[in-house]
């Protein structure tokens, strides 16, 4: 098709659709101007921006259902989105497809404090549930660093982490039910009210699946009693690989710290002159360890800790005396990206996991790897659990170095493959990393993941070229990168 | 230790090509839990071994054929446990039907459930292809949640080879206090301290005790024990242990035996025969004659889910499901699956 005629079949599509979405919803609920397309043109992942066809904000569930049958109908892929926090990219826009955003569904339909759970919209943010929990005492315990802006339809999206995760799980770990709307238009839910369900696991394969499977209307999430006290450890160190290993040592002993995050020099420099947390400046790294529970546990515990830091060469270890102290040792760890946003025109933030044990070395080479690119790194991780946030500060006025800078945070995710980690642990593949899925998983796995996506979506209209590549994309992708003049797909003919 | 993928992936792929089923089994452990499956056995008790174990990553890595005990002994070594507390049902127990069946034991309201625990595995699909989703650390959000899928979902999906699972320390100590209430009392009670941050790692109401286990450091479980009151019980381990092998006397009926879930706080349901409860009020094992319908009916609307963990006759083990709801599973089946080469019929006649 000439390039003119297929302008011409868009528009008339997004004439029609435009005209059917306004049959359905209120005027004001179906954006189509260039100026009201704008403001959803990207997510959190601002480098890569496009123009939908269409913004439908819907806020009952039936219209959900009524706007997908008709995408369905009309062969019109369909992006939900929820606060477009998302750091890869996933609620970025199809340029000839519907954006679906669920900021409209933003009530929180019931707290029930006797079985500790809430029955929320999607587009409710992560922090207002704890906050209507917590007249109960109660809260829910995942807490991306974003929980006063996103969704929680987008962290079950996403499967988001947190800082408290080591001890309290993934979002898959807290939610109880899900209504989802299907592709045909059909109103699915997901678990019950039990701790589980008759069949398939679906509320793990929903979770995570960033849009590819189903739009979440409706999600149930379990609640939990906020512990008696909390207390943070703040150590510091002359060399990371003793933070590492002190990493390894507190959990050896058999604690389970309920948060263990870890700052180098870079992040810990630009989180002091943000906000003065009194951060040990000129460390090689701090660790801060939460330690909580009852009171007589975290007594015992911060004890133990702070031996262990001692003895696995700290050279300073503070204890938050009081809630004011505490918050203010996390205020530099919660302020790190934006801090590290002050010294550098832009920053890229990369999100693998790697199994702890290699930090030294996955530290090393991307310090070595940061000379060759010329681009500094400021590392912000979840020590804990082995989820790194190495942040590329760069310049996107300068020419050529985005590019530069992600094929930098490429080499990253590919190193923390290698190593036997993951491209991702919790900011999902999205469209950013969807070529380093090519280095983790093979022609087969990507292969099932793709009927996987064909038994809930047949025609691929939710949220499509995200997150899981085309045996086609990889064999591209693959051959930019010839190791020992070997494809990395030398199966791929077969397919 | 053994390796013997290939040639399960040989009898994979040749019963693909003949079209028959194949029964996936390791040590018979849990042949009881599902509906019977016509089919050639396929053995996988003899891929066995442990791969990689961690203490300090809490990552355990073995083949499926590896036995539970093994496994566990293995991390107790380190002063780590499953903290989904897994019954066995028989010494010969293996991982992977562990997993694949998703049994948890009395911690499970209190820490997870095995598919909880679950970072990665490696299977063989209805393709005879070998595959490999999750991985082994914590947090990992690359490709859709394969792994955990595969936990509950019988061996219809695919033959796990590989697991690996995220582990726990083990408490200091350990305390089990006992108290006589009623039933009704005794769900308020379970849910009344789940409202509380207590030191609980597993409840059971038999009908006239209450008891309730506590762990943590010997400092926690005395303030805890002020909260709860209640009377020390010694030999705590066993006791437990019993109950989640179902030794205790209660499963010693040759009646059918159901195991409903639901919201942990749902008053007790009025239905002919024995209780016990669990996971704070959430599992209840039933003891009854009365009607398969009249069960799943009463459990519907409470919106829970009824299993008829053990029983024979013409009845379906796993509670039935909405159509469209039946669909999207029947899909999935197809897309692991598409000969049904795997257990077919184990868990639904139609996957
Ligand atoms: C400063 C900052 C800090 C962050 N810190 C963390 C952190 O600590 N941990 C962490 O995990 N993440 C973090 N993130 C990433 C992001 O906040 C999470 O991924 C979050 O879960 C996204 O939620 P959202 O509502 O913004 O989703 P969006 O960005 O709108 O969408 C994300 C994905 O979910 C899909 N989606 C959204 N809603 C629905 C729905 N209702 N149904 C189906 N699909 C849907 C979209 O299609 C898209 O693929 C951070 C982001 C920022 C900007």
């Amino acid at each position: 098709m000439s390039t003119t005629a297929k302008q011409s079949t868009a528009s008339t599509t997004r004439e029609i659709l435009i005209r059917r979405f306004k049959a359905l919803l209120p005027a004001e609920q179906v954006l189509s101007s260039a100026e009201d397309l704008h403001p959803y043109e990207c997510d959190g992942l601002s480098a890569y921006r496009k123009l939908p066809l269409a913004v439908v904000l819907p806020d009952t569930i039936e219209q959900v259902q009524k706007i997908v049958e008709l995408c369905a109908e009309l062969d019109v892929p369909v992006v939900a989105r929820g606060a477009g926090t998302g750091l890869s990219g996933g609620a970025l826009p199809h340029d000839q497809g519907v954006l679906l955003s669920l900021a409209r569904f933003n009530r929180i339909l019931q707290v029930d404090p006797q079985q500790r759970v809430a029955r929320v919209q999607p587009g409710v943010r992560n922090l207002a549930i704890s906050e209507a929990a917590a007249p109960f005492g109660l809260y829910y315990a995942p807490d991306p660093s974003s929980q006063i802006a996103c969704s929680i339809g987008g962290n079950v999206a996403e499967n988001a982490g947190g800082v408290h995760c080591l001890k309290y799980g993934l979002t898959v770990h807290n939610i109880q039910q899900l209504k989802v709307v299907t592709i045909d238009g059909e109103l699915l839910t997901i678990g019950g009210s039990g701790l589980d369900a008759a069949g398939y696991d679906l509320l793990a394969l929903m979770t995570g699946s960033e849009g590819m499977l189903g739009v979440i209307v409706e999600v149930t999430v379990k609640l939990l009693p906020k512990p008696e006290r909390a207390q943070v450890i703040l150590a510091a160190f002359d060399d990371v690989v003793n933070a590492g290993q002190a990493v390894g040592n507190i959990i050896s002993a058999g604690i389970i710290p309920a948060g263990l995050e870890m700052m180098d020099k870079l992040a810990i420099q630009a989180a002091e002159d943000f906000v003065h947390a009194g951060y040990p400046v000129g460390a090689a790294a701090i660790l801060l360890c939460e330690l909580d529970g009852t009171n007589e546990e975290v007594s015992a515990h911060v004890y133990q800790v702070r031996e262990i830091l001692n003895q696995s060469g700290a050279t300073e270890v503070r204890t938050a005396d009081s809630e004011a102290e505490r918050m203010n040792f996390w205020k530099g760890r919660k302020a790190a990206f934006p801090a590290v946003g002050r010294i550098s025109p832009d920053y890229y933030c990369m999100d693998g996991t790697i199994p702890r044990k290699h930090l030294p070395e996955v530290l090393r080479k991307m310090a070595d790897m940061s000379k060759e690119y010329d681009l500094p790194v400021a590392n912000v991780f979840h020590a804990g659990d082995g989820n790194l946030h190495p942040l590329i500060l760069y310049d996107a006025n300068k020419p050529g170095e985005l590019e530069r800078t992600e094929e930098f945070g490429g080499k990253i995710l590919e190193l923390c493959v290698e190593v036997g980690g993951t491209i991702t642990g919790e900011h999902g593949v999205g469209m950013e990393k969807i070529n380093q899925m090519c280095v983790q998983f093979d022609a087969l796995e990507l292969t099932q993941f793709h009927a996987i996506k064909n038994a809930l979506d047949p025609k691929g209209l939710l949220n499509p070229g995200k997150a899981v590549p085309t045996l086609h994309r990889c064999a591209e992708f693959g051959a930019m990168h010839v190791h020992h003049g070997e494809l990395p797909f030398p199966e791929l003919d077969r397919f | 230790m053994a390796d013997i993928s290939e040639q399960l992936q040989q009898q994979v792929r040749s019963a693909v090509d003949s079209r028959r089923p194949l029964s996936i089994h390791a040590r018979k452990t849990k042949s009881f839990y599902g509906h019977p499956v016509e089919g050639t056995p396929l053995d996988v008790s003899g891929h066995n071994g442990i791969l990689h174990y961690e203490p300090t990553e809490l990552v355990i890595t073995a083949r499926a054929g590896t036995p539970l005990p093994v496994i566990e002994q293995t991390l107790a070594e380190e002063g780590q446990m499953l903290a989904f507390e897994p019954p066995h049902f028989g010494e010969a127990a293996t991982l992977g039907g562990t997993i694949a069946c998703n049994l948890s034991g009395p911690r499970r309201a209190y820490a997870g459930a095995a598919r909880d625990f679950v970072l990665g595995c490696k299977l063989i699909n209805g393709q005879g292809e070998i595959l490999q989703f999750g991985g082994e650390v914590m947090k990992n959000v690359a490709g859709y949640d394969v792994s955990r899928l595969m936990a509950g979902a019988l061996g219809t999906l695919g033959v796990l080879l590989e697991v690996s699972l995220k582990v726990l320390p083990r408490a200091e100590s350990e305390q089990t206090v006992v108290l006589e209430t009623s039933d009704a009392e005794a769900i308020e009670r379970m849910n009344g301290w789940a409202r509380k941050p207590l030191p609980i790692t597993a409840t059971c109401y038999d009908g006239a005790s209450l008891y309730v286990r506590l762990a943590g450091t010997q400092s926690t479980i005395r303030a805890a024990r002020k909260v709860i009151g209640g009377e020390e019980m010694p030999p705590t381990r066993t006791w437990w242990n019993k109950l989640k092998e179902q030794q205790h006397a209660f499963f010693s009926s040759s009646k059918p035996l159901w195991r409903l879930s639901l919201a942990s706080n749902t008053p007790p349901i009025k239905l002919d025969g024995k209780w016990l409860y669990e996971w704070g009020g959430a599992q209840r094992w039933l003891v009854s004659e009365e009607p398969a319908e009249r069960i799943r009916r009463a459990v519907e609307k409470v919106d829970g889910h009824a299993t008829l963990y053990r029983g024979a006759g013409n009845i379906e083990v796993f509670h039935p499901l909405p159509e469209a709801m039946m669909k999207v599973q029947r899909n999935l089946k197809q897309a692991f699956d598409p000969e049904r080469i795997f257990n077919p019929g184990r868990m639904y006649k139609q996957i």
